[in-house]
């Protein structure tokens, strides 16, 4: 992956950084520069804000068949996550066996490496979740 | 100029894997290891985790229980002999996943098993002399050890992070000072995937000489016997070195214990004198004395006399925190599962 | 706006095409319908084709003029056009030639769909497919595409109590109806058992729960309805076209059991063509997983919410039922070149309602539908077929 292109997302990917529209508090994430209720209104009004990283699952896979850089990891859970601020997203859940991932389970954020670009490649760190 | 500890956090991954475990693989009996070294489980990251994610947890762990402003934080050092990257430093990326950049110093180090004390050093020079407010010193490793070596039965994974400064210290460290020869014990060349190691060399010569050497002129220079500290922590790299040395400078299996923690989670090199000190933080009492030095292979001792304060009580050491519930927080793996974790599995090229 | 007719049709086999490139497979399907609509070179005003990811597959953009120049039309300098929305790239390339047929701009319009996807391995292939989601939240993280369905298929369970049997039965239908297809890449009958008991890929979805990757081209002749009688007996009406939207990561939608693309799609269709869901006698839908299929039929209206599965189960879908959904084998087992997949389908339509379609030919197919999903949902198109 380009390097840039990991790295303009950082400060999302480290420390769940969204944007919440001044104009309805509807919270967003990843960042939004417009918000899909406001529309017009809400340009300019939506500012940076750090998710607690707190939520539930809403649903949930085992992948079995991944993609390379999740090799090593197979199988992994990936999940849907609600967080307690109302916005939801996708991550992979880990130290969590498959059969004790639920719907509605509560979890909490770590900071893990997502990948890497080859062996001699930047290293990608973000996001993923753990048991609450 | 009285400098401290104003927070700190530890982090220790999930996984273990026994002696017995590794033994069978080898043809060996585990449980003589284990006996010989006083190690029943080392810990084991999982394949996403490495020095720079250990070092964000316990960095975070840290901030989360103090008022301090990670934009307040001016330096940042994390020691570590696994540094996901030869060059780029780890520092700058705990940095950016804490809130604390972009104005601050950062740098990684390396000293064997004492990168980690080395960057308290550090810190303390620098908040002393007030070219700082606050700094954090990091001690991390996913150390290696090569399969069906002597240290694959030990070396593990885990880390600390203490944050130094001048105001509203948990623990006031009143003195450090340290002890450095040029002893080549143990070390790994530039591009070797893993260490080597002198065998019985990294004994008396070098892990003893240093670590009882720099206590006893630690004890000297503040002026106290062991029986003035209430807990004491040394570099451990199997549970017997540390209390067979600890006896060696006088101390008793009490002041010992708590700091302790190889037998449970195995030698997590530039994290393990700083993960005993926080276990023992996390129970101390106000006005309690702690005695700690590292060692590190090449090699060197750091010594530091530590009086706990009032604020101590202010902070939160729940569960959510303890070292001791990382610790007791375990799931135990076969050896294939460890292979497979450890990257000792050769992947299809792309 | 003047109405627009079907008058040829053509298809690639479907599969592993080991032997034949992009250009190739392109060419076949193309001349294939030129051949059928008895139309000449020079009567073509435009080609339209739609194609997911050629950059990615082959490392060759610019396509639309390259198969224009291979099936001979480099000289004719006309318009060709690549049209994109990832899986729903071919339908949306026929949206866009109905329009421009409709509208007046040109009379005789060429509009296929080609895929070479075994140019890459599978896992190379698997991670292109999923470039249709969000690669900077989802796939970034570990989602795969059939991960993502999967997690469609979960939410599913939970919320309606479909079970992993119901799902496993639209591929036993699918294949069951593919065994009847000469194109089909599967042309074999499978087992519920063979179903459940399969590799998994994605919890719930097994190795025969989600399509394959495949080779293959489909294309349409596309005229003014006034002029079709001159070219064919049996010219196909395309009754209308509808498009929707929606969020592009799954996540950002509330409802992740339900595209509200599909539903926008539909209801525009059907407006327009002043149908109902229960004038469609024959659809072909797209089940990239089985979990797709049951989401469409409950989405285009054929069944309510949440019974998708129970539907399925009943037989509801099967061909020669209540409505017969995907009388080809659908993407499970007619395949899946993503780009090609929307041509394909209108291509089956067209079969069924000049009532062509043989041993797999729906008794008095009158109306038609396609349904093509890109991505997760973010993007969805209806077409409505009629006989004239």
């Amino acid at each position: 992956m380009a390097i840039p292109r990991f790295w303009r997302e950082t400060p999302s990917r480290y420390n769940l950084i969204g944007t919440k529209c001044k104009n309805c508090d509807t919270i967003y994430f990843p960042p939004r520069l417009i918000c899909p209720k406001c529309h017009r209104k809400s340009i300019g009004k939506l500012e940076p804000i750090k998710l607690k990283g707190e939520g539930e699952v809403i649903t949930y896979t085992v992948i079995h068949d991944g993609p390379k850089q999740f090799e090593m990891q197979i199988p992994y859970i990936m999940a849907i996550i609600e967080l307690d601020e109302g916005v939801r997203l996708t991550a992979q859940i880990v130290e969590c066996e498959s059969n004790e991932i639920k719907i509605g389970m509560r979890v909490k954020s770590t900071f893990r490496k997502l990948g890497e670009d080859g062996k001699a490649g930047v290293i990608h760190y973000g996001y993923k979740f753990i048991k609450a | 100029m009285k400098v401290g500890i104003v927070s700190y956090g530890g982090y220790v991954p999930t996984y273990r894997i026994t002696p017995k475990e590794i033994g069978n693989v080898w043809g060996v009996d585990g449980d003589v290891i284990s006996k010989g070294l006083r190690i029943f489980g080392k810990s084991v990251p999982s394949p996403d985790e490495d020095v720079i994610t250990i070092s964000v947890e316990a960095a975070r762990n840290m901030i989360k229980r103090c008022e301090v402003d990670p934009q307040d934080v001016e330096a940042i050092y994390v020691g570590s002999e696994s540094h996901p990257y030869a060059v780029k430093p780890t520092a700058t990326i705990v940095a950016e996943a804490i809130g604390a950049v972009p104005n601050l110093t950062a740098a990684d180090y390396e000293f064997a098993c004492k990168a980690g004390t080395a960057a308290i050093q550090t810190c303390m020079g620098l908040v002393a002399s007030k070219m700082i407010k606050y700094g954090i010193a990091i001690g991390s490793d996913t150390s290696q050890g090569a399969p069906g070596d002597a240290l694959e039965y030990s070396a593990s994974a885990g880390g600390a992070s203490f944050l130094i400064g001048r105001e509203n210290v948990i623990a006031t460290i009143n003195k450090t000072l340290s002890y450095t020869t040029d002893t080549p014990d143990f070390w790994r060349r530039e591009g070797q995937m893993y260490p080597s190691h002198g065998g019985r060399f990294t004994g008396e010569p070098a892990y003893f000489k240093h670590v009882i050497n720099c206590g006893r002129e630690l004890l000297d220079a503040v002026g106290k016997t062991p029986e003035d500290y209430d807990h004491m922590v040394l570099h451990q790299p199997n549970g017997k070195f540390p209390v067979r040395a600890a006896k060696k400078l006088g101390f008793n299996d009490e002041q010992i214990k708590t700091g302790l923690l190889t037998p449970f989670i195995g030698n997590t090199y530039s994290g393990a004198v700083l993960l005993g000190l926080a276990n023992i933080l996390d129970i101390a009492k106000p006005g309690e004395n702690i005695f700690v030095v590292g060692y590190g292979s090449g090699a060197g001792s750091d010594g530091f006399d530590i009086t706990v304060t009032e604020n101590i009580k202010k902070m939160d050491r729940g569960p959510n925190f303890s070292i001791q519930s990382m610790v007791d927080n375990k799931k135990f793996l076969d050896y294939a599962t460890y292979a497979k974790y450890r990257g000792k599995i050769k992947l299809r090229e792309v | 706006m003047r109405e627009v007719a079907i008058i040829g049709v053509g298809e690639t086999r479907f599969g592993e095409v080991w032997d034949k490139s992009f250009r190739e497979i392109g060419i076949e399907a193309g001349l294939a319908a030129i051949e059928n609509a008895g139309i000449t070179g020079k009567e073509i005003d435009a080609l339209y084709i739609g194609n997911m990811s050629a950059g990615k597959f082959i490392d060759q953009e610019h396509i639309a003029p390259l198969v224009a120049d291979y099936v001979g039309l480099a000289n004719a300098n006309i318009p060709a056009t690549r049209i994109e929305a990832a899986d729903a790239s071919g339908g949306l390339a026929l949206s866009h030639a109905y329009m421009a047929v409709s509208s007046g701009v040109h009379d005789v319009v060429v509009v296929g769909g080609a895929e070479k996807m075994t140019d890459v391995g599978d896992v190379q292939a698997k991670e292109i497919l999923a470039m249709s989601a969000d690669q900077e939240w989802e796939s970034v993280f570990g989602a795969t595409f059939a991960g993502l369905h999967a997690m469609i298929a979960r939410r599913h369970m939970h919320e309606y109590g479909t079970t992993r049997e119901q799902l496993a039965m639209v591929a036993v239908k699918n294949h069951k109806h593919g065994a009847l297809n000469p194109k089909a890449q599967f042309r074999r009958e499978i087992t519920l058992d063979m179903v459940l008991k399969a590799p998994m890929v994605a919890s719930p979805l097994g190795i025969f729960d989600c399509a394959p990757l495949s080779d293959g081209s489909a294309s349409l002749v596309l005229c003014p309805l006034k002029i079709a009688k001159k070219y064919s007996d049996n010219p196909i009406k395309i009754a209308s076209c509808g498009q929707g939207g929606d969020y592009m990561a799954l996540h950002d939608r509330r409802d992740i059991c339900t595209m509200n693309a599909t539903i926008i799609a539909a209801r525009k269709a059907l407006k327009y063509a002043k149908k109902a869901p229960k004038d469609i006698d024959v659809a072909e839908v797209h089940d990239s997983f089985t979990i797709s299929e049951i989401l469409a039929i409950e989405d285009l209206g054929f069944v309510k919410k949440g019974e998708g599965g129970k539907a399925t189960e009943d037989g509801v879908t099967s061909l020669n039922s209540d409505i017969s959904v995907n009388t080809s084998g659908g993407l499970k087992a007619h395949g899946q070149p993503v780009g090609a997949v929307g041509i394909a389908q209108a291509v089956e339509i067209v079969l069924q309602l000049r009532g062509e379609a043989d041993k797999r030919q729906v008794k008095n197919a009158e109306v038609g539908l396609t349904h093509n999903v890109g991505g997760t949902g973010a993007t969805a198109v209806v077409h409505i077929f009629e006989v004239v």
